[in-house]
């Protein structure tokens, strides 16, 4: 079973905030979850490689040309906060 | 001119006879769908969003061409709709989240640029669980979508309100994503046919990702002919998404006969646990192919039992690491920003509250699963017995044409039942979530029913052979109704 620590530590990571009320009925869910996915450790994968991606990936090259995205407005009306053409942030120090 | 009963009824071949036969125009087409919306939707809950006057003008543009004896593509005129993970240029995109309730897309999805391209009418955008994530729909931020043939039951998940939409008559096609049977499943619950097709086949670009080795747009229909349709228009290479392929060069010229073709059935696939009628009705489907001379053996797929684990640490790694980008900075929902101190602040508040349960319970997992010192032990291991799965295929399919299974191990499941408990809700996706960690193709067909709710047959395929399962699952659709 995680603990509460756990639980706390792993929400930092992840940038949510959560209630205590949350944090205790993950507590439980995630517990439950990890100890259906202990499953795996009964497989041997002893020499097998992992797989990323369904299919064998190359690098796909192209010219690097900078091509102008033609709806910037459109990308910009997203944000909550812009000042003079950016996107505005709060402090961070 | 026919009745809108009879109008929202008909498969694409149809609406394409009748529009060029002039029996009735786009705009009426267009008219008797939103209409039907109106009536019916507020009880099905399949649309987060409309759009009348953009799917109007569509209409007439293809009106217009008519009247000008100009030369139409085969998927001008048909009402559709777009799973609201979907980009359409200048429509809200939600993904069924609070944190992009008021998110504008500022561009086409390539399939979807590819379906305006074909002068196809989009009517709305369709409910979904949060992010993709889930199994009934129950997700959604907004409201629940729910299933046509049993309102108290779920329209399964993600793509529920594409599913719902078609089957209630509310689109003649829908686009749908699937990630571990979210096109397949609902489809199965509806009684529609849904197509996941092989990983890479239909670009990306526009799709707001969930877990990217295992995303993949696909179609919700009426039948197969029309899964085929749609599938052909927004296949193929697109430089927006390095993982798209050029399936032109791999597919496999020539016609086969279907009565040739071998199918497998795996023995680890008939679990305890699965309702009685759906093996019942997979049962019979599968018999009466038998009869019709398909030539069907057991098969093994032996690390099956653990595709759902595998599942549910790479698809919550994936998502924890592609959900990091909604800071509520360059989109975004939360309006206290004033009062929060400083951006780390900002960001926790942000996240916290514009995400869903589900979606913080996946981002919590995939964090943990990726953390310092748990990352061997989880994901590096579900990775690994990630290829165990694939050589399993692999190797059925040196055997076989095709494997077959039911699609989920229930009939539609009632609304509420399993949202309380998320190990009971991941198990509906049991047969369906190895097919996306191999990269495979399969469609889901309406194959029986099961106290009355609709069974779905799983038909998978080798990758890129889509049009082997199309061709079986053709000639099923012509045996099972005789």
């Amino acid at each position: 079973m995680l603990s509460k620590e756990q639980i706390k530590h792993i929400a930092q990571l992840a940038r949510l905030e959560l209630e205590d009320k949350e944090i205790e009925s993950l507590k439980k869910e995630l517990s439950s979850i990890l100890d259906y996915v202990e499953k795996l450790k009964e497989v041997d994968i002893s020499g097998v490689e992992p797989t990323s991606h369904p299919f064998l990936l190359k690098n796909v090259m192209r010219e690097d040309e900078v091509e102008e995205f033609k709806n910037k407005k459109g990308l910009f009306q997203a944000a909550p906060e812009l000042k003079e053409g950016y996107f505005k942030v709060k402090k961070i120090l | 001119m026919k009745k809108t009963l009879e109008l929202v009824k008909m498969n694409i071949g149809q609406i394409r006879e009748g529009l060029l036969k002039k029996d009735f125009s786009a705009l009426e087409l267009t008219r008797a769908f939103l209409e039907r919306i109106e009536q019916e939707d507020k009880e099905i809950g399949s649309y987060l969003t409309v759009c009348q006057e953009t799917a109007l003008s569509q209409a007439k543009e293809v009106d217009d061409m008519i009247l000008e004896k100009r030369e139409i593509p085969y998927l001008a005129g048909i009402p559709s709709a777009i799973k609201d993970n979907i980009l359409v240029k200048d429509i809200r995109c939600t993904a069924g989240s609070k944190i992009l309730e008021n998110y504008i897309a500022p561009y086409d999805a390539t399939c979807v640029k590819k379906l305006k391209k074909e002068k196809t009418v989009i009517l709305g955008k369709t409910n979904l669980d949060e992010f993709a994530m889930g199994s009934s729909t129950e997700n959604s931020a907004f409201y629940p979508a729910k299933n046509p043939w049993d309102k108290s039951r779920v329209p399964g998940g993600s793509s529920g309100g594409s599913a719902a939409a078609v089957a209630k008559g509310l689109c003649a096609f829908a686009l749908g994503s699937d990630t571990g049977g979210s096109i397949r499943q609902p489809a199965a619950f509806c009684g529609a046919a849904g197509l996941k097709p092989t990983y890479g086949t239909v670009s990306r670009y526009g799709l707001i990702a969930f877990a990217s080795s295992l995303d993949q747009i696909g179609v919700i229909a009426k039948n197969v002919q029309d899964l085929k349709a749609v599938f052909e228009v927004i296949k193929g290479k697109d430089k927006m998404d390095s993982t798209s392929v050029d399936t032109s060069l791999k597919e496999k010229k020539g016609k086969r006969d279907v009565q040739r073709l071998k199918a497998g059935i795996p023995k680890e696939y008939l679990v305890k646990g699965m309702e009685e009628g759906v093996e019942r009705a997979v049962k019979e489907a599968i018999k009466k192919c038998q009869e019709q001379g398909i030539r069907i053996e057991e098969i093994s797929l032996p690390h099956t039992e653990y595709a759902l684990a595998v599942y549910y640490i790479i698809a919550p790694s994936e998502a924890s690491a592609n959900l990091a980008r909604y800071d509520g900075i360059k989109y975004g929902s939360f309006q206290a920003r004033s009062q929060v101190k400083d951006l780390q602040e900002f960001y926790f508040k942000t996240r916290g509250q514009g995400f869903g349960k589900e979606v913080r319970r996946r981002i919590m997992i995939g964090a943990y699963a990726l953390s310092a010192g748990y990352y061997e032990a989880y994901y590096l291991r579900a990775q690994k017995v990630r290829t165990l799965i694939k050589n399993d295929f692999k190797e059925a399919f040196q055997k076989v044409d095709l494997i077959l299974s039911p699609c989920a191990p229930t009939t539609a499941f009632k609304i509420g039942e399993k949202i309380t408990d998320p190990l009971s809700m991941y198990l509906s996706d049991i047969f369906t979530v190895s097919v996306n960690l191999a990269g495979l193709p399969a469609v889901s067909l309406p194959c029986g029913r099961a106290d009355n709710l609709p069974v779905g047959l799983q038909i998978i395929g080798r990758p890129f052979e889509e049009d082997t399962i199309f061709e079986f699952a053709q000639f099923c659709e012509k045996i099972w109704t005789q």
